[in-house]
């Protein structure tokens, strides 16, 4: 089947050519596919801004900047303006005590601290369960809620949120994400 | 064989998945609905067909005991190429197929046609032989993420058609692994002379 | 503390075959033996474990470096290749009928989507190298834990009689659906 030699030097060679062949020929891909990756990833994260703060006529992504959680490391806070005055803040926020690993959310806030509306970026948890977090018959009940008033505790725990039914954790998980967007943002201050 | 045959064994009499049982960890894992399914189908088609046509041009240039480590270098070029390509214009399947993507370069059906045609064979036989191979397997992933997307969800293409959830355990690991299993079967029956 | 979480969930609720579905090409294949099974799971072990280390290092101090993280697919399948026939050639001369039990499934063991995916896994999850090796060892010990049980029940199996269609992969899978099932349980354990 292979015309060619099983000598040392010819496998030595065809692997060799094969490999610069096809790292070439990524490196070229890749380079053409840098900008789209790019932009999509700017684009979902702007797409989550839209949903979680008022109209805004700013550039967020510009003029985001970084608060500490206290935890060790830094949020993500992306002021959305109206001409120039501020209408809201997306931060984007996570939780690692996810049932399927860590959950990543934008949640939108106003400048007294309530909140607007909230979008899960990433999660893994359990489709039908968990995974129910993205909707709205979750999601909702946290519209126009404090959380200096309306505690980011389920009910089991003894506070005022809903879980979703057989989905406790994923349910504790979302709030300790808003938790810590809420902390963030009030420890930093409101620029 | 002529090339009409060649194109449509893929879909039945040498279906990768459900007869030649091969590429089985992604079609359990990206048949939770129907354009899940046939997504991964067509990722796994493109490498396919790219893999089949690349090492049969050079299947006379590469010596032989090597064969292997030049094959796995070639498809999991072809791999990186589709993952890179999806991430930016697809994002959103390339998020839900997660960490498939990078897996189809060890999806046996990939190899194996290497080894088993596409080295052996005219370019021409193993672009069509990647093409309805990967069709087939597209298929075959359609209709299992069909069942599940139905019975698991309640919904098909993404549209609801009932009040509620479905039988949620038909979009979790073990209703993946039955509606393999019993698919199988059927066409094992089918195929059987009574 | 937090090994014993990655070990619980890596070997039990996020079980790699029974729940992420991931390495079953070798579980339909090698599962009809407990003997087989055993070798098999402890090859998978070896490999997965020495895998997970060097693509940890190469990912970090290599491809992070230079900025060639796209080129991550084609390093790491490569350097399961050769860790691959290295253990071939190590365990035919060390144990020549363990070499020959297991005949076909070793170098099948570079296409075991478990072993790739375990190294993928690994960076995604950002876990350092002892968390790494960690959780590849639980992930590779729960592979071999399904395999085991799938390798018992089949033999009990060969005594039963099966309709004719259902012969082989399908009873295979409807058992590994039940398996599945059952592991679902231990979602509760954390």
């Amino acid at each position: 089947m292979a015309k060619t030699e099983s000598t040392f030097k010819n496998m030595v060679l065809s692997l060799t050519l094969i490999s610069l062949g096809a790292s070439a020929c990524l490196g070229f891909v890749y380079q053409m596919t840098k900008e789209p990756i790019a932009f999509s990833v700017l684009n979902k994260k702007l797409t989550a801004i839209k949903q979680v703060v008022p109209e805004f006529n700013n550039n967020p992504s510009e003029e985001m900047y970084r608060l500490p959680t206290g935890e060790g490391d830094s949020l993500e806070i992306y002021p959305a303006k109206k001409d120039d005055v501020i209408v809201g803040y997306a931060i984007s926020t996570y939780t690692k005590i996810g049932f399927g690993g860590n959950v990543s959310l934008i949640a939108g806030f106003k400048p007294d601290g309530t909140i607007i509306n909230i979008s899960v970026l990433e999660q893994k948890e359990t489709p039908g369960l968990g995974a129910k977090m993205t909707e709205p018959a979750f999601k909702d009940q946290f519209k126009d809620k404090n959380p200096a008033e309306f505690f980011m505790k389920v009910k089991k725990d003894g506070g005022p949120v809903d879980a979703i039914t057989a989905a406790t954790i994923s349910s504790r998980a979302f709030c300790d994400a808003v938790q810590r967007a809420y902390n963030t943002l009030q420890k930093g201050g409101l620029k | 064989m002529n090339q009409l045959q060649n194109f449509t064994k893929g879909f039945f009499k040498e279906n990768p998945i459900l007869v030649l049982v091969l590429g089985t960890c992604p079609t359990l894992a990206t048949t939770t609905s129907s354009l899940n399914g046939m997504g991964m189908g067509i990722a796994t088609t493109f490498v396919l067909i790219g893999s089949n046509v690349v090492i049969s041009l050079l299947s006379n240039v590469i010596p032989d005991k090597v064969r292997i480590p030049a094959f796995v270098v070639i498809i999991a070029s072809f791999v990186t190429i589709v993952d890179l390509v999806m991430q930016a214009y697809v994002p959103a399947l390339y998020e839900t197929l997660g960490i498939f993507i990078p897996l189809i370069v060890v999806n046996c059906i990939v190899l194996g046609r290497a080894e088993a045609f596409a080295s052996k064979n005219s370019i021409l036989s193993s672009f069509i032989d990647g093409l309805g191979m990967g069709l087939g397997y597209t298929m075959a992933l359609g209709i299992i993420g069909a069942f599940r997307e139905i019975v698991g969800s309640g919904t098909i293409f993404g549209h609801k058609f009932i009040q509620g959830d479905g039988i949620l355990v038909f979009i979790l690991a073990p209703g993946a692994f039955w509606a393999l299993g019993y698919l199988i079967a059927l066409i094992n029956r089918i195929k059987e002379p009574k | 503390m937090e090994y014993i979480l990655i070990i619980i969930s890596a070997l039990l609720i996020n079980n790699v075959v029974l729940v992420q579905t991931i390495g079953i090409c070798p579980f339909l294949g090698v599962s009809n033996k407990v003997d087989t099974a055993l070798g098999m799971a402890g090859a998978v072990t070896f490999v997965i474990v020495l895998a997970t280390m060097v693509t940890y290092l190469i990912q970090i101090y290599i491809l992070d470096k230079l900025g060639l993280a796209f080129m991550q697919t084609i390093t790491f399948i490569l350097v399961i290749a050769a860790l691959v026939q290295m253990i071939e050639i190590i365990l035919k001369k060390i144990s020549q009928p363990l070499y020959q039990a297991l005949g076909i499934y070793l170098p099948l063991i570079t296409t075991n989507c478990a072993v790739l995916g375990v190294a993928i896994l690994v960076i995604k999850k950002n876990y350092n190298l002892i968390e790494g090796v960690v959780y590849g060892a639980s992930t590779a010990l729960g592979f071999g834990l399904a395999l085991i049980i799938l390798a018992g029940i089949r033999e009990q199996l060969e005594l039963a009689d099966i309709p004719k269609g259902m012969k082989g992969v399908p009873t295979s899978l409807v058992i590994a659906g039940i398996l599945a099932l059952a592991f679902m349980g231990f979602t509760g354990i954390v």
